[in-house]
């Protein structure tokens, strides 16, 4: 897993959770060892489920009795009902999907929510790299040599926000984050991670 | 004192009839079980292990008569993946089998002869119902779970949709819900084999010799199928029994078993012909052949719905008689019931039989899936 995923999913955390509602049912793509549907469970009283493709994450996270099931993420979107869910979560891991217009519209037909959280390419330290050293940006929350970076389709807070508007989805919150503090002005200058939670 | 805790012994019980898919009725019929561990006093932590294809109801502990492990020793028992500290373990032999339950080679009180093939054709949801009265003679409303591996796990998906509100989990390891044509193939060069040999004689060879040679051949082609070509590789080579090489003067030039790989294959067909019946091994593998979890219930997602439990499948990525994909049919089709499924496809190179082998993996899935059942159930 990515170093960007191991840092932000932490600070995700109390962040989703206060987003969700109570005994919610809800699906987690690219859930990793299965933290987060954990927490859900315990804190929110949530059916929560999750989607990995790696294995060894995979056997932890059912080893920690969390319903994860081994799979590429686009296929087994196509696999439910539409509303099956009250949210899917798809935390960091947007920039680093092949079809993330693809993705977003099937969560959006799977649940009746969802939960995007993905790192800001727009902050001023990703921007100042690339102005002063003019090569891709390299910073601590896209710390990738170009050619080693799972990050595919970088994006900014102004990026998903025209996404939104193209595509008439409600954007029912937006949180912007800087380390652990909450960010509000200017937020696709000052946010690290922004997590956004959209409707139909 | 602490090794009789381990000690165990086959209980029988008797019920008056069982009704079949093919539409007779057996009277009476027998069911051979063991139990591990204790009942609770709501009995909610009972779980029913299913058996695979040449199983017995001898699934873990030491057999007070025979003095052998249980088959799936490795992980049922005080502190392993069915812990028998928390649940009770509960397993049966299969209707058809030959350990206690009653199938062709019991007596049939009308003639007072073995059935032999007078046994009616039977099937898996025949081989759940029986173990569905069992269960209900125990006083057991609700199972915490049923799990088995390969036709065990067969078992343990029509148990998810036939009985769904007896089960709140079921574990379907490396199986299917329903045989491809390469596996009926396989089934059938078995059964020819055995019907091939003249010592079958049309199945009532009881009073007189088995037929061993068929029999065994017919296990051959099994264990063939339940390993993998690296795990062949590995445990036999091209290794030759007691010479290094094949020369003129050393080699035999014959048909004598020369390389490990024949003579393995030679003992395991022997070895199982000692203890199981030739008769049994055509029943049960027609009634996996006949098995479609879908049949009568529409499709497979439409047989799923009926469930109630949470599900985990497990495959091994090696296994290429029930190969991952098949496993993989059940859990999009659980998807897209949106019923609670957990699936992982476990890296072995063991072929089909990793589920009796890959005891550590294995072990930390199921631990924390029955926990977390367990947690909802007493909830």
């Amino acid at each position: 897993m990515s170093t960007v995923r191991e840092v932000l999913e932490r600070r995700d955390y109390a962040t989703i959770g206060n987003i969700i509602d109570p005994k919610s049912r809800v699906l987690d793509l690219g859930c990793g060892d299965g933290a987060l549907l954990a927490w859900l469970k315990d804190n929110k009283d949530c059916d929560a489920r999750g989607v990995e493709i790696d294995r060894a994450l995979v056997q932890k996270a059912i080893a920690r009795g969390a319903s994860v099931y081994q799979g590429d993420m686009a296929q087994s979107l196509s696999d439910y009902p539409d509303s099956a869910f009250d949210y899917v979560i798809l935390s960091q891991t947007l920039q680093q999907v092949a079809n993330p217009v693809t993705i977003l519209r099937e969560m959006l037909r799977v649940g009746r929510r969802m939960v995007v959280g993905f790192p800001n390419f727009g902050h001023w330290a990703v921007r100042l790299s690339l102005l002063t050293t003019g090569h891709a940006p390299s910073t601590s929350l896209f710390p990738f040599k170009w050619y080693e970076s799972p990050n595919i389709h970088v994006l900014t807070v102004l990026d998903f926000e025209a996404l939104c508007a193209a595509e008439k989805w409600t954007v029912e919150h937006r949180i912007f984050l800087a380390g652990s503090s909450r960010v509000s002005a200017m937020p696709n200058l000052r946010a690290e991670v922004a997590v956004f939670v959209v409707r139909k | 004192m602490i090794a009789n805790a381990q000690m165990v012994e086959t209980q029988i019980e008797r019920f008056a009839a069982l009704p079949l898919d093919c539409g007779s009725v057996l009277t009476p019929v027998d069911i051979a079980f063991e139990t591990y561990g204790e009942l609770n006093a709501n009995r909610s932590n009972a779980i029913l292990i299913t058996h695979a294809f040449s199983g017995d109801a001898h699934a873990a502990g030491i057999h007070r008569v025979s003095g052998r492990p249980g088959w799936w020793d490795n992980m049922i028992g005080p502190g392993k993946a069915f812990d028998t500290d928390r649940y009770c373990v509960i397993c049966s032999n299969i209707l058809g089998g030959c350990a206690g339950t009653t199938g062709p080679s019991s007596i049939d009180p009308a003639t007072g002869q073995p059935f032999a093939m007078t046994f009616p054709v039977i099937t898996v949801p025949d081989i759940v119902r029986l173990q569905k009265m069992l269960i209900d003679r125990i006083g057991i409303s609700r199972l915490l779970a049923v799990a088995g591996g390969s036709m065990g796990g067969m078992q343990a998906l029509e148990w998810s949709v036939a009985y769904p509100e007896m089960v709140a989990a079921v574990i379907p390891i490396a199986t299917t819900h329903r045989h491809s044509a390469q596996q009926i193939a396989f089934n059938e060069v078995g059964r020819q084999a055995i019907m091939a040999d003249p010592d079958w004689d049309r199945g009532s060879y009881y009073l007189q010799r088995p037929p061993a040679r068929g029999l065994a051949v017919a296990r051959m082609v099994g264990h063939i199928t339940y390993m993998s070509d690296s795990s062949m590789k590995e445990k036999f080579g091209r290794r030759l029994n007691g010479r290094e090489a094949l020369t003129r003067e050393a080699a035999g030039f014959d048909f004598s078993a020369e390389f490990e790989v024949e003579s393995y294959l030679r003992y395991r067909g022997s070895q199982f012909v000692d203890r199981f019946d030739a008769n049994s091994y055509l029943y049960i593998t027609k009634a996996m052949d006949y098995f479609d979890l879908s049949y009568g219930r529409g499709s497979l997602p439409a047989a799923l719905e009926r469930a109630e439990a949470r599900f985990l499948l497990v495959s091994f990525s090696s296994d290429w008689l029930y190969p991952p994909y098949q496993s993989e049919e059940i859990v999009r089709a659980l998807r897209s019931r949106n019923r609670d499924v957990a699936y992982c496809e476990l890296s072995s190179q063991y072929g089909h039989d990793a589920f009796l082998l890959e005891v550590e993996e294995q072990t930390e899935l199921v631990r924390g899936f029955l926990n977390s059942t367990y947690q909802r159930v007493t909830r």
